[in-house]
């Protein structure tokens, strides 16, 4: 089965990122693909690689790097709600004049039209949301 | 890196995509970013339809005025909808009653049919909750907000 991935929230609040992200090792432990992992709303705020969450807690951001580059996983975090919420690769930060860029390794931004392609060419499109 | 940089090829699939609604439309920002990503995705060439339940009743809402709020007012755009093909909006019934809202509170939302000599019809559609689960059922592809 070919799953297509959507987190709609950021990580710690909400369990969303968390859910999704035990979905997704489990299926590629069970021989699934995962198409790709769309981050939406505030899901973008997943893939910020300056958080710091406090040692014996878990790593979401991390995990989802680790994971990503384990099974050289799509993750794809949405322009237009990344440029709300201020995630940027380095390329944006150029571009809008920001003196940084903070999106985590393994992650790129990209348009909706890939949430809509994952819909498309997936088997199942999953959301893991509020 | 652009808004459309997303589009990519999709080999002439056409899938049954419905849109769930279920938020009021300014306490959280799921309606505007729903919105946006119906806009973006009607240029797929998908079938596609919305749903409207529990509080996401409140985005069709009549004379939605945001100046207190200072939030831009996104509701014309859903009359636009027609325009992208957009065409079928199901709102669910028992939403609608259980907060005191009637079908004349909602906006006058219409497409021309094509199929039928352009003639503007109504885009949305009342439907009770069993009939909108067998539409969920229907449908390939379901984005919830």
């Amino acid at each position: 089965m070919k799953f297509g991935i959507v987190v709609n929230e950021g990580p710690y609040t909400h369990q969303a990122s968390d859910t999704a992200y035990q979905f997704t090792r489990a299926a590629l432990e069970k021989g699934h693909e995962i198409f790709r992992v769309f981050f939406y709303h505030d899901g973008v705020n997943n893939g910020t690689r300056l958080t710091v969450p406090p040692q014996d807690e878990r790593n979401i951001q991390r995990n989802w790097t680790e994971l990503g580059e384990a099974h050289d996983l799509d993750l794809v975090v949405c322009v237009a709600a990344a440029q709300r919420r201020g995630v940027l690769d380095s390329s944006e930060a150029k571009r809008l004049g920001k003196d940084t860029d903070n999106i985590a390794p393994g992650f790129r931004i990209s348009g909706l039209g890939q949430l809509i392609e994952a819909g498309i060419c997936a088997d199942r499109l999953l959301v893991f949301g509020d | 890196m652009s808004d459309d940089a997303g589009m990519a090829e999709t080999g002439g699939v056409v899938k049954k995509f419905l849109y769930v609604n279920r938020k009021a439309p300014y306490g959280t920002i799921y309606a505007l970013e729903a919105l946006e990503v119906v806009l973006i995705g009607a240029a797929f060439d998908q079938n596609v339809s919305l749903a409207f339940l529990d509080d996401g009743v409140f985005q069709l809402t009549k004379g939605q005025d945001t100046a207190g709020i200072g939030m831009k007012n996104f509701s014309p755009a859903y009359r636009a909808l027609g325009d992208y093909d957009v065409t079928r909006f199901y709102v669910e019934r028992e939403s609608l009653e259980e907060r005191g809202l009637k079908p004349d509170d909602l906006m006058d939302i219409t497409y021309e049919d094509e199929d039928d000599d352009w003639e503007e019809k109504p885009s949305i559609q009342l439907v009770d909750r069993a009939t909108l689960a067998r539409i969920m059922a229907e449908n390939d592809v379901i984005l919830s907000f």
